[in-house]
């Protein structure tokens, strides 16, 4: 039941506010369940596949996806992918909670000025 | 906005995507937009990328054993239900001010998770 919350309120506040998912699965999976951090990021890039997918497939009945354009930023993103998967791995939990919620700090501050 | 920079800022989306579990979408539609993209292509195209982003990371993540499939399975279906939801509301609600809050929000959240962190 917690999850379909979660799950609601990501795709809602992501359509709303053009941010990504994983900004509101990943703190709500650390809070309200009191996930571990890996497994919570892990979980959280699961579940964003689904939704991007069940996404595409609308723009591209629309014609809207740009599909070298795409490639062009998620091959390399795909690679970089690796890189961060690893890194987490080496860092400690805590370094990775505090680094997140600087980045959410950083997403806030957009929000606030945009 | 260079190829070349778009390729870069496609590398470090996809380290923060491992890194943190987001999707990218974050850099991509900022630089795509920069590449000449109208914002709904980029928008569009941001989440053609962030596929393959997210699927190399939950292969990577899977070999840790970190990935619960049942749940995300339930968060990624229902995400689709609220993104139904979010863009019926995004016609209707005062967005400027909705904004600010989930800003606002979302600062409490970092607050809270950053105390948790310093207290464990």
């Amino acid at each position: 039941m917690r999850l379909i919350l979660i799950g609601l309120a990501a795709g809602f506040f992501s359509t709303l506010f053009g941010v990504g998912g994983g900004i509101v699965i990943v703190p709500l999976l650390l809070l309200l369940p009191r996930w571990d951090i890996r497994s919570a990021t892990a979980t959280s890039l699961a579940a964003i596949g689904i939704t991007a997918t069940a996404g595409v497939v609308t723009y591209f009945a629309h014609g809207e996806v740009r599909p070298v354009y795409a490639a062009l930023v998620g091959l390399p993103a795909a690679v970089g992918a690796v890189g961060g998967t690893a890194l987490q791995q080496r860092l400690p939990v805590r370094t990775l909670a505090l680094l997140f919620a600087a980045l959410l700090v950083a997403i806030a501050i957009r929000l606030l000025v945009q | 906005m260079t190829y070349a920079l778009a390729v870069l800022l496609g590398v470090v989306a996809g380290v923060l995507s491992g890194l943190f579990g987001v999707g990218g979408g974050i850099l991509f539609v900022p630089t795509l937009t920069a590449l000449g993209l109208t914002q709904l292509h980029a928008e569009a195209s941001s989440l053609l990328a962030i596929i393959p982003t997210v699927l190399v990371g939950v292969w990577r993540q899977q070999q840790h054993g970190y990935v619960r499939w049942r749940s995300a399975l339930v968060i990624g279906v229902a995400s689709i239900g609220g993104a139904v939801g979010g863009a019926r509301a995004a016609e209707s609600l005062p967005e400027a001010t909705l904004r600010k809050l989930f800003a606002v929000l979302l600062l409490l959240t970092a607050g809270q998770i950053a105390w948790r962190a310093r207290n464990r």
